[in-house]
């Protein structure tokens, strides 16, 4: 699709969870992300978007499928320490309260990323750099992630997984344990710290309101299946997948007109699950 | 006065001893209207939470309330809830007033059927017996449209979705028949499709059954979705209060014009231009800007 290799490149990828009568959360995903591009996967709960997430990085072992970072498949994760050039994926969760080290001050928490970009060789800043960059204060190098606020945590993982300057950043409902006013903010800048430094973004919501505002293009999941995809504002503007339409209409609007937002006739309508060919790829 | 519940002057202390308490809520008074969705928006620490639990006499331990919160003044037996506690607070308590909380798998127990969970409250507190209190549990879950009522009685609560278990959780709460319904973030766990449908459900509660409804919650979209009136809290205290329209359409206090000005919907995209390498994006900007005429009216 382009005359450059996708930094992520992932064709007809399936997760499958138990043995026999195994569920499918994963049924075929394909798609690509370019360096310096932000790519939201956008659905509900059960969709199957962080199962994506997690096979791209090797947490999840795909049933079938390909997983080609930089050309190369990703190593499922085990006990060894990774390859020193996959810490170039860097990951941010939901909860930040499982993924700092509640035992390790902030500075440190930083430095085990800076430390990951030095293993590869790669220059990095300080970490009062990378605070200054998230929006925090210098000032809170030195406190335990307890003597923070939720919203400054998730900062501070963000700053982690920017100070390993990584090349591909999948991040899984990074914004939503954030107040409402601070979500739009800091998905703003997560896009532009990624935008400027040239990685690829893997960035997973269930928020569209959000997405629109940083995503270049947007995968829409539902059950397992990408059923929309493309330029994000070509899909916000004019959804075509029954699916998107009503993601779309059940978003209330702040403008204090008191409108119910368009609720579906049933929790899970069957035309929902059809799969449109021209809902997917969308430039116009 | 006709509020179906009168909040005047409330003020909340946490905190273990007698030093070290901080007050959390700082004097707010507040009228519920039967009928009426009172919106109660604020961020995290706002005190919007410990605004409800006090009006429910589940503060944390060490949590103390003073001011006055009277139940009742709309032709119903006035009682003052500050200063009350134990048997006293149970006879209110999920009678004359019904509780929704963020997450319905937290607020209904696991093991028990939800037509049990149902006829509980209604036998304990109304009385009835095992058969009327089934007979109307059916009612209820027929009244919060969940499918099949009759069969949804014998199931436990982790045989529906998400969805259906809120509203089961909204007809407990309505099971004996409150004057008033406090939600504290009663969507804020549910999907956004999902969501839509329980907003609808509430606000057709709110006026077939006059119900004074007070909605706490940090999405400003939900709020201008149901609500009637709306106040904004910030650090224990009303910042700004008035009808849905004024505060969404006209703020005055500069706190709540940043909340409004923070939400998506007030902000332009950042993606200006379509991905470099991305297969001819014919023409990107005009859709972008249809995108945002529409929605940004």
């Amino acid at each position: 699709m382009s005359a450059q290799k996708p930094v992520l490149h992932v064709d007809s990828l399936v997760v499958e969870y138990g043995g026999r009568a195994a569920f499918r959360a994963v049924d075929g995903v394909s798609f690509d992300i370019a360096a310096g591009e932000v790519l939201a996967l956008v659905g509900e709960s059960g969709c199957g978007k962080s199962s994506t997430a997690r096979a791209v990085i090797g947490m999840e072992k795909p049933r079938s499928g390909e997983v080609l970072y930089r050309d190369r498949p990703v190593q499922p994760l085990g006990m060894r320490t990774r390859p020193a050039e996959l810490t170039a994926i860097q990951m941010v969760f939901q909860d930040p309260n499982s993924s700092l080290n509640p035992r390790i001050r902030v500075a440190q928490q930083i430095a085990e990323g800076s430390r990951a970009a030095r293993a590869r060789g790669v220059d990095t800043e300080a970490p009062s750099h990378w605070l200054k960059a998230v929006g925090l204060s210098p000032t809170l190098e030195n406190r335990y992630p307890y003597q923070l606020s939720g919203g400054q945590r998730q900062r501070v993982a963000i700053a982690r997984a920017l100070a390993a300057k990584p090349d591909l950043i999948v991040a899984d409902e990074p914004i939503s344990a954030l107040d409402a006013s601070a979500q739009a903010s800091v998905a703003g800048m997560m896009r532009e710290l990624c935008v400027a430094s040239g990685a690829a973004m893997l960035f997973i919501s269930h928020d569209l309101s959000v997405v629109r505002l940083m995503a270049d293009r947007v995968a829409v999941m539902y059950r397992g299946r990408i059923v929309e995809s493309g330029a994000t504002p070509v899909v916000w503007a004019n959804p075509v997948h029954p699916y998107t339409e009503a993601l779309l209409d059940a978003i209330p609007h702040p403008d204090g007109e008191g409108v119910l937002p368009a609720a579906p006739a049933s929790e899970a309508p069957s035309s929902w699950r059809t799969d449109i060919p021209e809902a997917l790829d969308r430039v116009r | 006065m006709s509020a179906a519940l009168a909040i005047r002057d409330l003020r909340v202390e946490l905190g273990q001893g007698k030093r070290n308490r901080t007050e959390v809520v700082k004097g707010i008074s507040l009228d519920l209207v039967p009928g009426r969705i009172q919106g109660l928006a604020g961020e995290s620490g706002s005190g919007k939470s410990m605004t409800a639990m006090a009006i429910l006499g589940l503060l944390p331990a060490g949590g103390t309330a003073s001011g006055s919160i009277v139940l009742g003044g709309a032709g119903k037996a006035e009682v003052e809830l500050v200063g009350m506690t134990g048997g006293a607070y149970r006879r209110v308590r999920g009678k004359r007033i019904g509780m929704v909380f963020q997450d319905p798998s937290a607020s209904l127990h696991p093991q028990i059927t939800v037509g049990s969970q149902l006829a509980d409250g209604m036998r304990a507190h109304l009385g009835l017996s095992r058969a009327d209190a089934r007979t109307r549990a059916a009612e209820l879950l027929a009244l919060v449209r969940v499918p099949n009522p009759e069969e949804a009685l014998q199931k436990y609560p982790h045989q529906f979705s998400g969805g259906q278990r809120q509203r089961i959780a909204i007809a407990i709460a309505l099971a004996c028949e409150p004057e008033v319904l406090l939600a504290d973030e009663p969507t804020t766990a549910l999907d956004v499709t999902v969501q839509a449908g329980i907003l609808h459900l509430l606000r057709d509660l709110a006026t077939e059954r006059d119900l004074a409804v007070l909605l706490v919650t940090h999405d400003l979209g939900v709020m201008s979705a149901i609500a009637d009136e709306v106040a904004v809290m910030r650090g224990g205290q009303i910042v700004e209060s008035g009808s849905r329209q004024q505060v969404f359409q006209n703020p005055q206090h500069p706190y709540t014009r940043e909340l409004l000005e923070a939400m998506p919907d007030a902000q332009d995209s950042l993606v200006d231009a379509p991905a470099e390498s991305g297969p001819a994006l014919g023409a990107p900007a005009p859709d972008a800007d249809a995108a945002d005429t529409e929605e940004n009216r």
